[in-house]
């Protein structure tokens, strides 16, 4: 296999790639945390907060049904909005970052 | 081409052998099946300790067994093996190079490999499994169920497209990148290939349960037939053939998951509240949860609610210990992301974009179809009711199957007996798909990692490859079919949990650390990975998982004194008197038959609480591998650190999908 070889630290120096992984490292650790919290809150909440999981909400519905099944909406949606941020930011400036090299 | 058709000819026949063996078994007289396998990974109603309650009094209505009708079953078992063989003969015809063996030659698409993902990941326990969890203990199942999507924010953010630029075939390829490469691999092939094979029988003991329970087929033909499928499927198609499996399988899950979850909607008018306030207000409901463990301790507190049909909506009817819970949830939301055969489906796809657009997809599938496995529990709940679910299997693994057969049975028998042929197949196939994906990932360790980089230094042409990961596939198959075999009277369930919980402080760890720390490297990689391994499996083998004959002892005797007890109070009625004894003689005859045993380790009863090793051995991988880290700074690993950030960034200088 023919491989382009690449100047790599000269890349990794470049102020392109340095916005492109402060942007990344910042978005992607911290809607990781955010989703880890968001979901640790249910089994916790469940085990040392079951009254509150007990309040009806909706006719028979409670808190807890709405809140096991908010998870399940709030991964759908840091996932859209991942793949939009990704889609629009990140690989544009790898696009840039690449198309300069060449 | 001729070898494959004297393959297919093999399993047919082997399917009809089947066929023909079938009156022979008779899985009725069986107590309680151990359950397919995750859902149960917590599961008091599997560990042999607990003996198989006699069904709470069921309705003279309900069925008791539950047997799918083979008129129709075995057509569509052929059907969907015909399908899945023809996909075999058009891969393995495209199935030339290494790289067409592992990835598929990297030319599935965004689309596909969610699908495939979808379709690896779901397992008939996440099918059977929660929503016969949910039908018997309500929102527990629920909320069990949520980790398994969430645990994909991990891979899509830290993991898939990174892996995907920084990787080729194997977890070992991500990880000896800056490191030296010999070591590093034969420990990733290590811990790959024991989380496969921890999964992987989980499964294939799963399988032949539930095919005996079904439609009657002796465990050991279940085994064996499933197997030949499996090995057939990956040693002549390859990925192409695997993702095909795994991408029909999703479909036909999806498809049956759809078409029952319509029906139980139809039943309560398509609205939620309705829908609710039918579990809260059935009486079958009502009297289950009255019965059960946790409501009648909460009654002799004085704590229990009156509105005990509300209670199944609540939490804490069945996941009793909150660490345990947290420790589970950690081993799913960490481990998946660190599954070989989850990671194995990232390289199948060109580019990063792609990958991320296929974790999305499958995102979405897994999501719908947890959904959709409550409406499945709840609705199995109202209208088979827990009674009769727990008379047919104590786990309530059945409870989706007789659901099908129930409400396929009002429209005409004939629908019924379709729907549960359906679903059967559709088990089926979800089997094959799992099995063939864990197949493939600790092959591909062994053949790629172990012998083409580690003995041939990776000297080997493209043919050679291709027969070492075809002959390795072949002896891991062959291998699954013998542990399947061996484990049949194993209680298997925990295992799941255990691939999980080394994925998770084994792989997860330094999969991390590889991609996003620049001091990583050798030493890091190797004590990561022995010590997360070593620590989830030690922490199982001393757990409550494990039988330790002297517990068991002491609950029989509990058990037979409660019923003395029952007995001098006068509690017992007459005609119960006679069963009563029976009991009591053989909890006794149980005591002395364990009293003085030891665990497999020579425990008399468990060093660790939990279930779940997770909540430990993770923080103990991770700790591992920075202090090894540290203990052992590599110059090299450093300065590639630049080369292997940019490139998993970017995706310059990726192994392009076709190797020339």
């Amino acid at each position: 296999m023919a491989e382009k070889t690449y100047d790599w630290s000269a890349i990794a120096k470049s102020p392109k790639f340095i916005e492109l992984h402060h942007k990344k490292t910042a978005f992607l650790f911290g809607w990781w945390i955010f989703s880890l919290v968001y979901y640790f809150l249910l089994p916790i909440g469940a085990a040392y907060a079951p009254g509150l999981f007990k309040i009806q909400i909706l006719g028979r519905v409670n808190f807890g049904y709405i809140f096991a099944l908010s998870q399940f909406f709030v991964s759908w949606g840091l996932a859209m909005y991942y793949a939009h941020v990704a889609n629009k930011d990140f690989d544009r400036l790898t696009r840039e970052l690449v198309s300069e090299l060449h | 081409m001729k070898r494959l058709l004297i393959a297919l000819g093999c399993v047919l026949s082997l399917s009809f052998a089947a066929y023909a063996a079938e009156p022979a078994a008779a899985p009725d007289t069986k107590p309680a099946v151990a359950a397919p396998a995750p859902a149960t990974a917590t599961a008091p109603a599997v560990t042999p300790a607990v003996p198989p309650v006699a069904a709470a009094p069921a309705k003279a209505a309900t069925p008791t067994t539950l047997k799918a009708n083979p008129k129709v079953t075995i057509p569509i078992f052929l059907i969907i093996i015909g399908a899945t063989m023809c996909v075999v003969v058009w891969s393995a015809k495209k199935t030339k190079s290494a790289s067409d063996f592992y990835t598929a030659g990297g030319g599935i698409t965004g689309t596909q490999n969610g699908w495939a993902i979808a379709g690896d990941y779901m397992s008939a326990a996440s099918f059977l499994g929660i929503s016969g969890m949910i039908s018997l203990y309500g929102y527990d199942g629920f909320m069990y169920s949520v980790g398994w999507l969430v645990a994909y924010i991990t891979v899509l953010l830290i993991v898939a497209e990174p892996c995907r630029n920084a990787g080729k075939y194997t977890l070992g390829d991500i990880l000896s990148f800056r490191t030296d490469p010999k070591p590093v691999r034969a420990v990733a092939a290590i811990s790959t290939v024991a989380v496969s094979t921890f999964y992987l029988t989980a499964q294939m003991v799963g399988a032949g349960k539930l095919m005996q329970l079904l439609i009657g087929i002796p465990y050991k033909t279940a085994i064996i037939g499933v197997g030949i499928l499996m090995v057939g499927y990956v040693v002549f198609g390859g990925m192409t053939a695997t993702t095909w499996v795994q991408i029909i399988k999703a479909g036909l899950l999806m498809t049956g998951t759809f078409v029952l979850s319509i029906l139980v909607a139809i039943k309560s008018g398509f609205s939620p509240l309705q829908f609710f306030n039918d579990i809260a207000t059935n009486q079958n409901i009502i009297d289950h949860v009255k019965l059960l463990p946790i409501y009648l301790k909460e009654s002799a507190a004085g704590t229990a609610t009156a509105d005990a049909g509300q209670r199944f909506l609540e939490p804490g009817l069945f996941l009793t210990n909150p660490l345990d819970q947290i420790s589970l949830g950690m081993a799913l939301v960490l481990g998946t992301a660190g599954m070989p055969h989850i990671l194995m489906r990232f390289f199948t796809v060109p580019t990063a974009q792609a990958a991320r657009k296929s974790v999305i997809v499958a995102m979405f599938i897994i999501g719908f179809f947890y959904i959709l496995t409550t409406l499945l529990g709840f609705g199995a709940a109202i209208n088979v009711t827990p009674q009769a679910i727990k008379s047919v299997d104590a786990g309530g693994n059945m409870a989706a199957m007789m659901l099908a057969k129930q409400l396929g049975g009002e429209f005409s028998p004939f629908l019924g007996d379709l729907l549960l042929a359906f679903l059967c197949a559709v088990a089926f196939a979800t089997i094959l798909a799992v099995v063939s994906g864990l197949v493939l990932a600790a092959s591909a360790a062994i053949a790629h990692d172990i012998y083409v980089n580690v003995i041939k230094n990776g000297h080997a042409d493209q043919h050679e490859q291709v027969m070492a990961a075809r002959i390795t596939s072949f002896c891991v198959g062959a291998v699954g079919i013998a542990i399947g075999i061996a484990a049949e009277k194993q209680n298997v369930a925990h295992l799941v949990a255990l691939a999980f919980a080394v994925a998770s402080s084994g792989n997860l760890p330094v999969v991390v650390m590889s991609l996003f720390w620049k001091k990583f490297n050798t030493a890091g990689v190797v004590a990561g990975l022995v010590v997360g391994t070593v620590a989830s499996i030690g922490l199982v083998m001393i757990s409550p998982n494990m039988t330790y004959p002297e517990v068991v002892a002491n609950n029989a005797k509990a058990a037979y004194t409660k019923l003395e007890g029952d007995i001098a109070a006068g509690k017992v009625k007459p005609e119960a008197m006679e069963k009563t004894m029976n009991t009591i003689e053989a909890k006794k005859a149980e005591e002395i038959k364990n009293r003085g045993g030891k665990s497999m380790l020579g425990l008399s009863k468990p060093l660790f609480g939990l279930k779940n090793p997770g909540i430990l051995s993770i923080p103990l991988g991770f700790i591992a591998a920075i202090l090894a880290t540290l203990a052992f700074p590599s110059k090299k690993a450093e300065e590639m650190w630049d080369e292997v950030y940019v490139r998993q960034n970017t995706g310059l200088g990726m192994a392009k999908a076709v190797d020339h």
